[in-house]
């Protein structure tokens, strides 16, 4: 026998000995961050960055596979009791000795998750990871010069960048309302005073937002940068077209924070993905009712909520319950009860 | 269907605006739901398995009869904790709104041989939609049992404290063939349906399942221990289900509950489904910890009137729900756990035995019962 199948043979064993639970179900209440759990990490402190910006240090459980600087993090925090998914940039350099990583969240007005985690995690959180992702990174072979182009907490992926490879040329243009509000601003000066960064801060407050044609004045010779912008859409969209516009539109690398917006309406456009059906409903037929009035095959039950037995997953929009008002809004794993539920604006139910 | 409907002094306007108010308490929990009811039921499904983990621990030396002792009461109370307050609450989305996926009806398994699925369907959704109408809540009795004096009397119910008193001790046996429906499945050639079949399949490795950890592997894993360690688990499963049949009993079986006619239910308006359910439960008064070996279905009213609200907040729901019910006038059943089973069974004892034949008021009623 191999060690392959006796290990499997154990595993079966212990199985059998827990079951309906999974062996794993008690091992996560010692061992939460062990290699094979589901991937987890501990918030083991916040640092505040600004008024309403902090960095979050997270050990990552076992199973991580480490990033690539300027990538995310998808994270799933209890916030009042419901996980509630988010990515943010990791800021921690990939050598860190200790093993920690970090994300650096700006609090946004109304945002659950942000405020949650500037204002209240504390330390020994444990918190949902995914694996890092993204594209938006460093090449392999290092470029002669580089322009960082950010603005807000766009500066966050930059900054996981920043710490990660020196280059000999390095230029950076953030934006930001004012002084206070820059995030890393201290280390960032650290970096100028050491000359291993030049930096030009625009404050919007005083100075308005830039215009992506001061550039020509800001960094003469950006065209030969190798360019890596994040911020706003309005910022990235003129970058585009300037980059393009000149011809080394190649020479950009942006970065779009997940627009995140669903303005939940009056009803709206449903698709029942899975069937490839789309209809028109209104605010207040459950969807349900609509999916089978459209032929689609619905799981149901009670038809009045109490039984559960019509939850379909919801890919994206939003739809309000009937009872209460409230309204849910598409994340992965998301699942809603489709006979109290209607639709509030387009929405896209798995069926 | 008892001679005078405890309801009949209100208006339909009453009923509704009774319906209203009633929205309005479940409303109110579900806004102030949060951070503190998910670290409750959290902490008790983590202290559930430390208890399962040691008191199986403690049993691999059980045939030290103080080890014996310890071990059976830890696992019985794990046992019943994870049927009562955990699983029938996780299963009935209870906990669903938390959006964890190891804490939802859609994934949670339970130690019991009825598979999760089947028994959400025959329990969240039959008993729950039809709670107390003859014929369609088979809950009611659960087809073994005549419980109200307008069914019909047959010889075979001349035994029924006896068949009562077996679906006790081999409760979640019981609850399995319930949730098949045996009786009906078993006759003529339903016993071939595919859709059947799959599911009597999937009882078939639950239950392999269950006895193989119960009565084979945990003992062979206490070595010399193996015989008190199977007398063990075999009392925690026994005490576990006279346990819970127990409290399900009271949740409508005591005197003083109603049930309803299958004709009484067409068309029913929110608020009369709200009345039916207020009508058609008993509670169970007592301390806390009554309250939390029942998985609070001590509050059973309250549990049917909103089963899908967190069970840590019927405690507080109860207080809301026992004013509507003085303020209508309408009869709040409940009391101590012995004199509620003994009610029940006394009905049971009672009902074995024909009675005088009721005054039947609807010429279709006879076979409807019948159908039942
Ligand atoms: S069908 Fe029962 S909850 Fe939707």
């Amino acid at each position: 026998m191999t060690s392959a199948t006796l290990r499997s043979g154990a595993w079966k064993l212990l199985e059998m000995i827990t079951t309906p639970l999974l062996p794993s179900d008690y091992l996560d209440l010692v061992s939460p961050l062990r290699a094979g759990a589901d991937l987890r990490g501990r918030i083991e402190a916040v640092h505040p960055e600004t008024g309403d910006a902090a960095t979050i240090v997270i050990r990552p459980g076992r199973g991580w596979r480490g990033h690539t600087a300027g990538q995310y993090v998808r994270i799933g925090v209890d916030v009042d009791g419901r996980r509630l998914w988010r990515a943010y940039s990791i800021t921690s350099p990939t050598n860190r000795q200790d093993g920690r990583v970090t994300i650096t969240v700006k609090a946004i007005p109304d945002g659950k998750v942000s405020n949650h985690l500037v204002r209240r995690a504390k330390p020994g959180t444990l918190v949902q990871l995914d694996q890092p992702t993204g594209d938006f990174v460093l090449p392999k072979a290092k470029p002669a010069k580089v322009l960082y182009l950010t603005a807000g907490s766009g500066i966050t992926p930059v900054m996981g960048m920043l710490r990660d490879i020196e280059f000999d040329d390095v230029v950076m243009v953030h934006c930001a309302p004012q002084p206070q509000d820059v995030i890393f601003r201290n280390e960032l000066h650290d970096l100028v005073a050491a000359e291993k960064l030049r930096l030009t801060e625009v404050h919007t407050d005083t100075d308005g937002v830039l215009d992506i044609a001061r550039l020509d004045e800001l960094v003469p010779d950006w065209a030969e940068r190798e360019t890596w912008a994040c911020g706003p859409a309005g910022l990235l969209d003129a970058a585009e077209e300037f980059w393009s516009g000149h011809g080394v539109g190649e020479r950009l690398h942006t970065e779009r924070f997940r627009p995140g917006i669903v303005v939940a309406g009056d009803g709206g456009e449903v698709t029942f993905s899975a069937t490839g059906k789309t209809v028109e409903a209104d605010g207040a037929t459950p969807l349900l009712d609509v999916g089978e009035e459209a032929g689609v095959l619905m799981p149901s039950g009670c038809r009045m909520g109490i039984c559960f037995g019509c939850i379909t997953p919801l890919k994206a929009g939003a739809v309000r319950d009937l009872r209460t008002g409230e309204i849910t809004e598409a994340e992965p794993g998301v699942l809603i009860q489709t006979c109290v539920s209607a639709a509030a604006g387009p929405c896209d139910i798995e069926r | 269907m008892t001679a005078i409907d405890p309801t009949a002094h209100l208006t339909a306007e009453q009923i509704e605006e009774l319906g209203r108010e009633l929205d309005a308490i479940r409303d109110e929990v579900i806004a102030s739901r949060g951070e503190k009811d998910a670290a409750y039921i959290r902490k008790v499904i983590s202290a559930q398995r430390r208890l399962e983990l040691v008191s199986r621990g403690v049993l691999l030396f059980s045939f030290f009869p103080p080890a014996w002792l310890l071990g059976t009461a830890g696992l019985s109370v794990a046992k019943i904790m994870d049927n009562m307050e955990i699983g029938h609450n996780v299963l009935h989305g209870q906990w669903d709104w938390m959006r964890d996926p190891k804490i939802h009806s859609t994934t949670w398994e339970w130690d019991h041989v009825s598979p999760s699925d089947q028994w959400k369907h025959s329990h969240n959704e039959l008993h729950h939609t039809h709670t107390n109408v003859i014929g369609k809540d088979n809950d009611l009795g659960y087809g073994i049992m005549r419980v109200d004096e307008d069914q019909k009397w047959h010889p075979f119910h001349l035994g029924q404290p006896l068949w009562n008193f077996l679906n006790a001790c081999f409760f979640e046996y019981g609850i399995a063939a319930y949730d098949l429906e045996l009786g009906k499945n078993l006759h003529k050639r339903r016993r071939k349906n595919p859709e059947f079949r799959a599911r009597a399949k999937a009882v078939g490795r639950k239950i392999r399942k269950q006895v193989l950890k119960d009565y084979v592997i945990h003992p062979l894993l206490s070595g010399p221990s193996f015989l008190t360690t199977l007398a063990a688990t075999f009392t925690a499963n026994l005490v576990r289900n006279i346990w819970s049949h127990s409290v399900i009993m009271c949740g409508h079986f005591p005197e003083g509950v109603q049930v309803f006619e299958r004709r009484s239910i067409k068309g029913e308006t929110r608020g009369q489904w709200y009345l039916r359910q207020m009508m058609g439960s008993a509670n169970i008064s007592g301390s806390r910890a009554m309250h939390f070996m029942t998985g609070n279905l001590s509050h059973q009213i309250e549990h049917h009137l909103f089963p899908d609200l967190p069970s840590n907040r019927y405690a507080e729901v109860a207080v809301k729900v026992r004013a509507l019910f003085e303020k209508y006038e309408l009869e709040y059943v409940t009391g101590p756990l012995p004199k509620q089973v003994f009610s029940a069974w006394h009905k049971v004892f009672r009902l074995s035995l024909p009675n005088k034949k009721p005054k039947v008021d609807a010429p279709d009623r006879e076979q409807e019962l019948v159908a039942a």
